[in-house]
């Protein structure tokens, strides 16, 4: 499939800051599933540099804003022709060990409901990626895809108690629950063509490590596993760790965030 | 002076004075109080007006206070040096091995030497520089290793510290107020220079600049601010080493390169040795609500123009549940025995040594795996049954908290107290530096437990240091 993105998204400042700083990585990930047309993340007036492969194989670059800054806007748009691989991650470079997705943070942290889901969630003898469809559908089962119930700062065991959450809460709860059975998993962004052309907004979705498979994408809040609708983007433990653009702000201006995205097929 | 059997004293043995003492036979004794009390009070002046004083966190009182000095010298011979130095070496070069490993390809961890989840799960590992290599393949740049001696021939590693190990300014300033006020007794004794460290130290981190340097490399030390315990460390090293002491603000990422605000406009940092903990260093790679970082300097540290000493995620080869493995790490990286030993540790994560930890609580020190400064532990022999029973509890709610050692037999030193000179028990800090090449001054900090009988050292806990002398060939 071939996919045209466009995501604009817009920081306004109030008063205006002396300068804003952003490492940002929004450039698709480099593997089979995926092929780059044209891609390109602009800031205008940015000064650009320290551009890098990270060790998670996430592209990664400073863009840095003298100010006085009233607005600024980062474009992320391009073409990426993707194949379906459900979900696995496969010629993806990356690094680092996959034991080093063992660890919990402040958002996948486990309480005893995330143990017990877990534990019922697990099939004697299974083979680990059928595990991790099972995990991965109980997730979908225990929270209702439901918008504006939770926040940015919402975590795995707050979401799974209201039973309501957005795609970020499904992969963190996904993560948590694969952590307590010893599965490394991880956090990842990216875009999703949605029927009708135009999707709410960008997605995320987990990733568990899988023997024999390596990473496998699991996307509880479509029941799928990432197919050729997808564009993988970045990833970490968690969302705060996988965001794509992490900006920081030199001055105490009121900030207002517009977010504009469409993922469409492009014409061939 | 009093002597104790039980114990090794570095001074006094079978009733004579050891050779490295030999010089410093009768200078205490032959001492008049009035001029002991005079020097001792000469000394606290200096440290005074220097500003040497030391803040302890948590436990409030003045943070102005010195730390005690005391005028006895703690001496090594020639000989006995040549040995801890190679020791000293070896181990700093092992643990970088170690870094390096454990950040690229993991082969200590796949060879089953070292339990994966010690690596990996640990805390201080950091998955934002894995399969980075940093300029020469260096973590850590400066390397304190605290050692114990218990007999002639027997030194014991208590701890590495390879991220930012303090004390080195009171290695220098216990040198320098020791000439000022005994010049004689550096006439007639040969010791060693240390003063050469500043300079040594300058030269390592300038022999990593990265890749994008041209030129020569501008050097700087990143504090965390005056509130900070060492901040006098830390504007002292700047000083002696000729290079700017700037905080997070002073600092900025443009472009590749890290900046730094001075009144001439701006100006390339190649090399940053920073004093400030991981988590604070980058909001924009980890902590995001740190004021004291640099955003974006992971960036630029990872894409090769700026080179931060030491770097990020050294501490997973120093916390103490990784420390029981460093005599391996010697023999596989470096296919050698290890000089120096370790002291034999229980890890109370496995459930047999917890038992047995948990018999003998007595007799044993236990320490947090990650705990330093000497807070929270406790010092079995010392403690009283109420303490010991509040300690167990602690254990027993989370045992891989926990490592415990046997109570070592530290070695003595003769130390100026109430009643004239008494032994004391001491332990020492040298300070390894790692880059083009691996160089130790002769030398070190010694800590000493000024309290009668106390095996203590840490200056939070009524520690005092010494000059450490060792005698040149």
């Amino acid at each position: 499939m071939r996919l045209q993105v466009r995501h604009a998204t817009t920081y306004r400042f109030d008063p205006p800051v002396r300068g804003v700083v952003q490492s940002i990585r929004a450039w698709p990930s480099t593997f089979e599933g995926q092929t780059v047309i044209e891609w390109s993340v602009e800031i205008d007036g940015a000064v650009r540099g320290s551009s890098f492969r990270d060790g998670a194989g996430d592209q990664t670059e400073t863009f840095t804003l003298l100010g006085p800054v009233r607005e600024t806007t980062v474009v992320v748009s391009g073409i990426v022709e993707t194949i379906d691989l459900s979900g696995i991650l496969s010629g993806h470079r990356e690094r680092v060990s996959p034991l080093a997705y063992l660890r919990s943070t402040r958002q996948t942290r486990s309480d005893s409901a995330l143990r017990e889901l877990a534990a019922k969630a697990t099939i004697a003898g299974a083979a680990p990626l059928e595990q991790a469809h099972a995990l991965s559908n109980a997730v979908r089962d225990a929270i209702e895809y439901v918008p504006g119930e939770t926040h940015a700062a919402t975590t795995a065991a707050e979401a799974l108690a209201s039973g309501r959450g957005v795609c970020q809460d499904h992969a963190h709860v996904l993560i948590a629950a694969a952590l307590t059975l010893g599965i490394p998993a991880r956090y990842a962004t990216g875009y999703l063509h949605a029927e009708g052309g135009i999707a709410e907004a960008s997605h995320a979705w987990a990733e568990l490590w899988v023997k024999d498979l390596g990473w496998v994408g699991f996307d509880p809040s479509n029941g799928v596993c990432p197919d050729e609708r997808y564009i993988r983007i970045s990833s970490g433990a968690d969302a705060f760790d996988a965001a794509p653009i992490r900006g920081l702000t030199q001055g105490v201006g009121d900030e207002a965030l517009d977010v504009d995205v469409q993922v469409v097929e492009a014409a061939q | 002076m009093g002597q104790n059997q039980d114990y090794f004293n570095e001074m006094f043995e079978s009733g004579a004075v050891r050779p490295p003492y030999r010089g410093l036979g009768d200078w205490a004794e032959s001492m008049p109080a009035e001029l002991r009390s005079l020097k001792q009070s000469e000394a606290e002046k200096l440290f005074r007006r220097i500003g040497i004083t030391f803040a302890v966190y948590g436990e409030g009182g003045d943070p102005d206070r010195l730390i005690p000095f005391d005028m006895f010298p703690r001496v090594f011979s020639a000989e006995e040096w040549r040995k801890l130095e190679r020791g000293i070496k070896q181990r700093a070069k092992a643990l970088n091995a170690f870094l390096l490993d454990v950040y690229g390809r993991g082969e200590i961890v796949k060879a089953g030497l070292i339990p994966q989840h010690m690596v990996y799960q640990n805390e201080a590992y950091e998955r934002a520089v894995a399969g980075f290599k940093p300029p020469r393949g260096v973590y850590s740049h400066i390397v304190g290793i605290d050692l114990v001696r218990t007999g002639p021939d027997e030194f014991f590693v208590l701890e590495d510290n390879c991220r930012t190990p303090s004390g080195v300014s009171y290695m220098l300033e216990n040198r320098e107020i020791m000439m000022r006020m005994f010049p004689q007794l550096f006439k007639e004794n040969r010791i060693a220079p240390v003063e050469g460290y500043p300079a040594l130290l300058k030269r390592t981190l300038a022999s990593v600049a990265p890749q994008k340097c041209e030129g020569e490399p501008t050097v700087a030390i990143l504090t965390p601010g005056h509130f900070n315990s060492a901040y006098y460390e830390h504007s002292f090293l700047a000083d002696m080493m000729g290079v700017e002491l700037v905080e997070g603000q002073d600092l900025f990422v443009e472009g590749d390169f890290v900046w730094m605000r001075t009144t001439e406009g701006p100006k390339r940092v190649d090399v940053i040795y920073r004093r400030i903990d991981d988590a604070f260093i980058d909001p924009l790679c980890f902590r995001p609500d740190s004021m004291l970082g640099v955003p974006g300097l992971m960036n630029a540290y990872r894409s090769g123009g700026v080179t931060i000493a030491s770097a990020p995620g050294a501490g997973v080869a120093d916390d103490k549940a990784i420390y029981t493995f460093v005599p391996e790490m010697v023999r596989f990286y470096l296919g050698e025995e290890p000089i120096l030993k370790n002291v034999p540790t229980w890890q109370c994560a496995r459930e047999e040594e917890l038992k047995y930890v948990l018999d003998n609580l007595p007799d044993l020190v236990v320490k947090e795996v990650h705990g330093s400064g000497g807070y929270g532990m406790l010092v079995g022999p010392r403690s009283s049954k109420g303490q010991i029973e509040a300690f167990r509890s602690k254990i027993e709610e989370t045992p891989e908290n926990y490592i415990a050692q046997p109570t070592l037999s530290l070695s003595t030193c003769p130390t100026f107290v109430e009643e004239g000179v008494a032994p004391r028990h001491v332990d020492l800090r040298p300070y390894c530096l790692v880059g083009e090449r691996i160089e130790l001054v002769p030398g070190g900090l010694t800590r000493v437990a000024l309290t009668d009988g106390s095996l203590v050292v840490n200056s939070s806990q009524g520690g005092g240091v010494k000059d450490t002398w060792v005698m040149a060939e």
